[in-house]
């Protein structure tokens, strides 16, 4: 309590934030006051909750500057990397709710259990297969090479989530693989080093792949890195269309 | 849920309907231009292969395609999955194909078939 009252000043403009608080199955969203301060991030706020009002919130972060993919969120109704989503950008009538991940299992509070999310990157087989041992000589590829660059356009994905909390079709289709392991296997069907296509196109044209896509393009919108895995899943659904002509024959 | 054997059956159907229906929309636009009887229509149309084939590919089409979306939407919005989705799959199909083909022949066989 003194540690707070030491931050606080009398003229600090205060807000209120709506947090998500769950425990076994018993969720509730609860009223915090926190500063309003100019420049912060939802993050910012989220750890201010847990360190100066209630040490048993909890929820997920490491790296604060975009890089890790641990921290995201829901930040008003919408998936959002907290660490880099600044309060002022995205408050709506001078409220802030910030809540779990959609789509995925919660833990307790903001936390999410991830594992649906990463055990569904290994079925769709978006796992790199090596066609050389580290004797072989580097594979040499340009970047002016055209699967180089269909790769490029797909690799930046940081594992956060954010489309997988953002595709309905994942909240209606408990199979469905979702936008971020699709978009990965598209980047490793392009990747001439990896031994393992056969694989990998039959995985992502079966029950749970990329065919069950609807190209609503809600991963689009809230992708943080604004990567296109609708685009991705577009080229998976070519890839394998290919390949079943291929295989028939 | 939906594999690429559907997937593939669906966009098939549907490049299979594109043309059947820009060519059934043309024929009634042109058929209702001199003011064509009923009679006259199926004057043409009972006895010809030709129009059996047309409409009949678009039948199948249109059943093969429709089971699809709808089984897509009773699993995502329904729930329904395993036997029960499998069963209305193909009770959609074939009532579709049952009604359309009823359809077909009555225009298209020699003497209204039905």
């Amino acid at each position: 309590m003194m540690k707070r009252i030491s931050l606080l000043t009398s003229d600090t403009q205060m807000m209120t934030v709506s947090i998500w608080r769950e425990e076994e199955n018993d969720g509730r969203f609860e009223d915090y006051q926190v500063p309003a301060r100019e420049n912060q991030t939802v993050l910012d706020v989220v750890a201010y909750v847990q360190q100066h009002i209630d040490p048993t919130l909890s929820y997920r972060f490491a790296c604060r500057v975009g890089m890790c993919g641990s921290c995201a969120m829901m930040v008003n109704g919408a998936p959002r990397w907290t660490c880099r989503t600044h309060v002022s950008k995205v408050v709506s009538n001078d409220r802030l709710e910030v809540g779990p991940l959609r789509n995925l299992p919660v833990i307790k509070d903001l936390a999410t259990d991830m594992d649906p999310f990463f055990e569904k990157w290994v079925a769709a087989e978006a796992v790199f297969h090596p066609s050389a041992t580290r004797d072989d000589p580097m594979a040499a590829i340009t970047p002016d090479d055209p699967m180089r660059i269909a790769a490029s356009e797909a690799i930046e994905c940081i594992n956060c989530a954010v489309c997988y909390a953002a595709c309905d079709v994942v909240e209606n289709n408990p199979d469905y693989f979702g936008p971020a392991a699709l978009n990965r296997a598209w980047s490793l069907v392009n990747d001439s080093r990896d031994a393992g296509q056969d694989a990998r196109l039959a995985a992502v044209g079966s029950n749970g792949g990329c065919h069950n896509c609807h190209s609503q393009q809600g991963c689009v919108q809230y992708c943080p890195n604004e990567l296109n895995p609708t685009l991705s899943i577009a080229g998976l659904k070519r890839e394998t269309t290919k390949a079943m002509f291929r295989w028939s024959r | 849920m939906l594999d690429i054997r559907l997937y593939m059956a669906q966009r098939l159907s549907a490049l299979i309907m594109v043309p059947l229906v820009i060519g059934h929309i043309a024929v009634m636009i042109y058929a209702v231009q001199g003011g064509l009887t009923v009679n006259e229509i199926l004057g043409r149309t009972q006895g010809s292969f030709a129009w059996f084939l047309f409409y009949g590919s678009f039948v199948v089409a249109v059943s093969v395609h429709g089971a699809i979306g709808l089984r897509v939407i009773s699993f995502e919005w329904l729930g329904l999955k395993g036997r029960s989705l499998t069963i209305l799959s193909w009770m959609v199909f074939a009532g579709l194909l049952g009604l359309g083909a009823r359809a077909v022949f009555a225009v298209t066989l020699a003497g209204g078939g039905l």
